[in-house]
């Protein structure tokens, strides 16, 4: 450990004694190093040291194929610590002293969008792994996670049109990534018909654990004689006394299904699932995808970590197609230069773990598939619904009033995140 | 006959002919189901669930015997197919072994993995329409508890077909339970498809239930003249009355189990922050310890779930209990009478033992089985009901407290213990050992945080973060309640909680949780003192 600490402040030193000597060359080395920026330690390392351990596996794994452009890749790993403003500090401590081609990381949008300003400033990359609210576009952030429309407009349609539902509870956490998916999903739902009585909105702390009372007004919502379901936003924690409350009062699948959007296969092994059997989740992948490629992952998986219990979920999956994309477009540019490779980044296709192909977009979103999942007894999802095809990521949603007239275009000669199609004006801002 | 059947046969005559057809499996002839039995059984085994679902619709209707074998498979997850023949097997797991028994005619087959085996898989739709199919079939079971929930199933779409079979079986019937639930049925289904002679005896018998399709038939329901609307709007509001009623009962239930989980928590913060006079920051890591005693516990006793609760207790109260002691003796004893060093020095020792639990357990959050008799609902009424797991809460919060007052009361411990709070010089004249009697006074606060540990358990995740999330409560109950009274904690812990669920369906949790906190800095502000404020000489210092 201390070997490895001192090895990477004497590159360190010896990077910015020569970036000191006006070398441009800063990232030329014998290694190409990528910057890993997930919290180990805090509330949020219950999820992100996986993606640590994903990042660390690619790594390893394009090693052991001979590296990129014939040099090795060596990871920077740093711990945030779950704390916002740290994860800007160690964003450019990453860029600036560590000289990191490119970084992966972040789970929450505030750590997101307290290390875009450092992205822009120091126009590095960023791959962000983990389904969030839309409404940004940034040159700087390649987003692999699902934008809403990927994700929450899919498995409310699938609610209405398949299970017939006609009532709707969105019940979130109270921050960013709720509040605007309710927003846009609440906009949908009323577009297409449904009225406002039916539609019950619940914010809820970060961590809530006392979930009796909100439960019970699910419940009498749900009453109504009107197929009723609940849209979840609830993040991490929350969700497992939620579900406990929910089966401890007797609501099955059956009577009301709840959709949850942050409920993994990892969030469900911490977990009796089988209470919850029936209940869904939308994701872009499951670990019970039956594809050649989903095997061989999940098999290096078990080998690196070496558990085989440990499961795989969404996450890992956009950091696998994030990684993959990044390998292909700095193969193609023949270098590492960020500024090269984000524009030789739109347009590189890679296969992802569903048996398909996702590429990579000039609004800097992918394509994915949509699919729904059933919880298993066993913690796993069944697959009772998917897509026909791939969706594009969509950074502005076509629901919001506002955002309904924006696009985003990273090619040159629009190169803009934020274009209006009314005004035809970019307005100006890096996101 | 009863009356029910004759206006269903009146009505409905063919419905009558397809409940026979029902119970005797005679439907081919009527060609009511579109499929054959034979080409149902075969769909099972597709991925169309569209499909699979008129198939499963007519195995329902056709109900050959092998009909409710197979369905509850189904819905237990246990049918599958053979990849190649495509026969289908009811699985059934041996230790390690698999063994596939073919649902027709055939030899069991007994394997150690499941390959060349596929599952049958389900939906939600199929979920509930197998529960609907079952549910007819079970109408005949011997146990009246069956039957009782096999009515209630029905219940929730209530068909006419249902109805009818209902109709024949109502009078043969000898639980008072079901027969009550029939009624209801046959009176929802009077409502809808009856005449109007029957209506007013229908809208009687709903009036009388507090089941909510019952109380949505009424809803629903076109009156065709003035007396039975007016009729079915006064049940309407007998029923709103009544559940109104039951809502508030089912609030105040859920405040004092909110407010006995904050008793329990603030009860250990009371000794030592209130006895002792010690803010201990790593209170909360102390209920963290219990909390994964009880994980380790149901890991060494994997078979007997129900008992590792009970053994949970006693053992998180030692594993906490001697965890305080340590820290009590390595640290706050050198800092006695400088509240702010102990405060950092405990925030620095939760932070220790938060990335201690990191290290050994992992960062993910562990799972804690809840027992058999703690899981589910004390079904009181159709809109009453109270979960076991609160329930039991409620009484160990009673249970510990009481226990922590008899020890203070009647032990020579607790006397030493006030002793020593009240004046250490003195007290220490007299011959106690005032750093002894510190050290234990300590280690039974933090081993009862450990024994709030094993509740929370239950309740919300068991992570390093657990501690965190009820380190701020339980100040908030310690000083609520008053400094240095035991009784202050509970009663502030049990009113804390009824306000906090009386403002949440009003106000929203996040608004809830807010107001109560100015509640209390307002309250603070009239009586410093807290609740129960302390008298006499020790409290004028």
């Amino acid at each position: 450990m201390t070997t490895k600490k001192l090895k990477k402040m004497a590159i360190a030193a010896l990077l910015a004694a020569s970036s000191l000597a006006g070398t441009t060359l800063a990232w030329a080395g014998d290694t190409i190093k990528i910057g890993v920026l997930h919290s180990l330690s805090g509330t949020m390392a219950i999820s992100e040291t996986t993606l640590k351990d994903t990042m660390l596996m690619l790594i390893a794994e394009q090693n052991k194929k001979g590296g990129v452009l014939g040099k090795k890749l060596e990871a920077v790993v740093v711990d945030p610590a779950s704390n916002w403003p740290l994860f800007a500090e160690k964003a450019r401590e990453l860029i600036s002293k560590d000289k990191v081609d490119v970084v992966f990381g972040c789970w929450t949008s505030v750590s997101r969008k307290s290390v875009l300003p450092v992205f822009e400033e120091l126009n590095s990359i960023l791959f962000y792994p983990v389904q969030y609210e839309g409404e940004e576009s940034s040159k700087n952030v390649f987003y692999t996670g699902a934008a809403p429309n990927q994700q929450a407009i899919p498995a409310v349609d699938y609610l209405m049109n398949e299970v017939g539902v006609k009532r709707w509870v969105l019940a979130g956490t109270d921050y960013v990534y709720p509040r605007t998916t309710n927003k846009i999903l609440k906009a949908y739902l009323m577009a297409k018909g449904v009225k406002k009585k039916d539609i019950m909105i619940n914010y809820t702390p970060f961590g809530h654990s006392d979930w009796q009372s909100i439960v019970s007004e699910i419940k009498k919502f749900g009453s109504a004689g009107k197929k009723t379901a609940v849209v979840s936003t609830i993040n991490g924690d929350a969700n497992i006394p939620f579900y406990k409350e929910l089966a401890n009062q007797g609501i099955s699948a059956e009577d009301i299904p709840v959709v949850a959007f942050s409920v993994g296969e990892e969030e469900l092994s911490g977990l009796d699932t089988k209470p919850l059997v029936g209940h869904l989740a939308a994701w872009n992948y499951f670990m019970s995808v039956e594809s050649d490629e989903n095997e061989e992952f999940i098999e290096n998986w078990h080998k690196f970590i070496k558990n085989k219990k440990r499961v795989t979920n969404d996450p890992m999956e956009a950091h696998y197609i994030g990684f993959n994309m990044w390998v292909k477009a700095v193969e193609k540019a023949g270098t590492t230069d960020p500024k090269v490779v984000q524009d030789a980044l739109i347009g590189v296709t890679v296969p992802n773990l569903s048996g398909g192909y996702s590429a990579m977009m000039p609004n800097h979103h992918i394509t994915k598939p949509v699919l729904i999942g059933e919880i298993q007894k066993n913690g796993q999802f069944d697959i009772v619904w998917e897509t026909s095809g791939l969706v594009p990521g969509d950074a502005w949603s076509d629901y919001l009033p506002g955002s309904r007239d924006l696009i985003s275009d990273w090619r040159a000669p629009l190169s803009c995140g934020n274009y209006n199609v009314k005004t035809k004006k970019c307005s100006g801002q890096n996101y | 006959m009863s009356e029910y059947a004759i206006t269903a046969k009146a009505k409905k005559p063919a419905l009558l002919l397809l409940c026979l057809a029902l119970l005797t499996g005679f439907v081919q002839q009527l060609a009511a189901a579109e499929l054959s039995l034979e080409e149902s059984w075969k769909i099972l085994s597709s991925k169309n669930y569209k499909k699979k679902a008129r198939a499963i619709e007519a195995i329902a209707q056709h109900n050959p015997p092998e009909a409710y074998v197979a369905l509850k498979a189904m819905l237990n997850g246990q049918l599958y197919y053979a990849r190649r023949s495509k026969e289908l097997y009811i699985l059934k797991e041996a230790g390690d072994n698999y063994i596939f028994t073919p649902l027709f005619a055939g030899e069991a087959v007994t394997r150690e993995s499941k390959r060349g085996f596929k599952k049958i898989r389900i939906n939600n739709r199929l979920r509930s329409l197998i529960r609907q199919s079952l549910a007819v079939m079970q109408l005949k079971d011997d146990d009246a508890d069956v039957r009782l929930a096999a009515v209630q199933e029905l219940l929730k779409n209530p068909e006419a077909e249902a109805a009818a079979l209902i109709a024949s079986l109502i009078d043969k019937e000898t639980d008072s339970r079901v027969q009550k639930a029939m009624r209801t049925l046959l009176a929802i289904n009077q409502l809808e498809y009856g005449d109007e002679a029957a209506h007013p005896h229908a809208i009687e018998t709903l009036a009388a239930s507090l089941n909510t399709s019952a109380m949505n038939a009424l809803r629903n329901y076109q009156a065709p003249n003035k007396v039975l609307e007016k009729k079915a709007r006064a049940a309407i509001k007998r029923i709103n009355d009544q559940r109104d009623l039951y809502a508030k009962a089912e609030t105040m239930f859920f405040g004092l189990s909110l407010g006995s989980v904050l008793a329990l928590a603030a009860i250990g913060l009371a000794i030592t922050f209130g006895v002792m006079g010690v803010i201990n920051m790593a209170h909360g890591e102390l209920i963290m310890i219990g909390a994964y005693t009880t994980y380790v516990i149901q890991l060494l006793m994997p078979e007997h779930i129900g008992l590792s609760i009970l053994v949970a207790v006693p053992a998180a109260f030692v594993v906490s209990g001697l965890v305080g002691i340590a820290i009590e003796r390595s640290v706050i004893r050198h800092l006695y009478g400088r509240p702010l060093e102990t405060l950092l020095a405990t925030f620095g020792v939760s932070l220790i033992l938060q990335q201690t639990v990191r290290s050994i357990f992992s960062p993910l959050n562990r799972s804690v089985e809840t027992p058999q008799w703690m899981s589910g609902a004390w079904q009181i009424n159709e809109v009453l009901a109270l979960t076991w797991n609160r329930f039991y809460i409620i009484i160990f919060c009673l249970a510990v407290f009481i226990a922590l007052i008899l020890v203070m009361k009647k032990t020579v411990l607790g006397l030493q213990v006030r002793a020593v709070s009240q004046n250490r010089m003195m007290a220490r004249a007299m011959g106690v050992r005032s750093e002894w009697v510190d050290a234990l006074t300590f280690g039974l606060g933090a081993g009862i945080a450990g024994m709030a540990g094993v509740a929370l358990s239950l309740l919300t995740n068991v992570g390093p973060n657990l501690g965190q999330s009820y380190i701020i409560d339980s100040f908030m109950v310690v000083v609520f309640g008053g400094v240095g009274n035991l009784w202050g904690a509970l009663v502030a812990g049990m009113s804390l909680g009824v306000i906090n669920k009386m403002l949440e369906p009003w106000a929203g949790a996040v608004l809830a949780k807010i107001l109560v906190l100015v509640f209390i800095i307002l309250f603070i502000q009239k009586r410093p003192k807290g609740l129960f404020p302390q008298r006499g000489r020790a409290a004028e210092d």
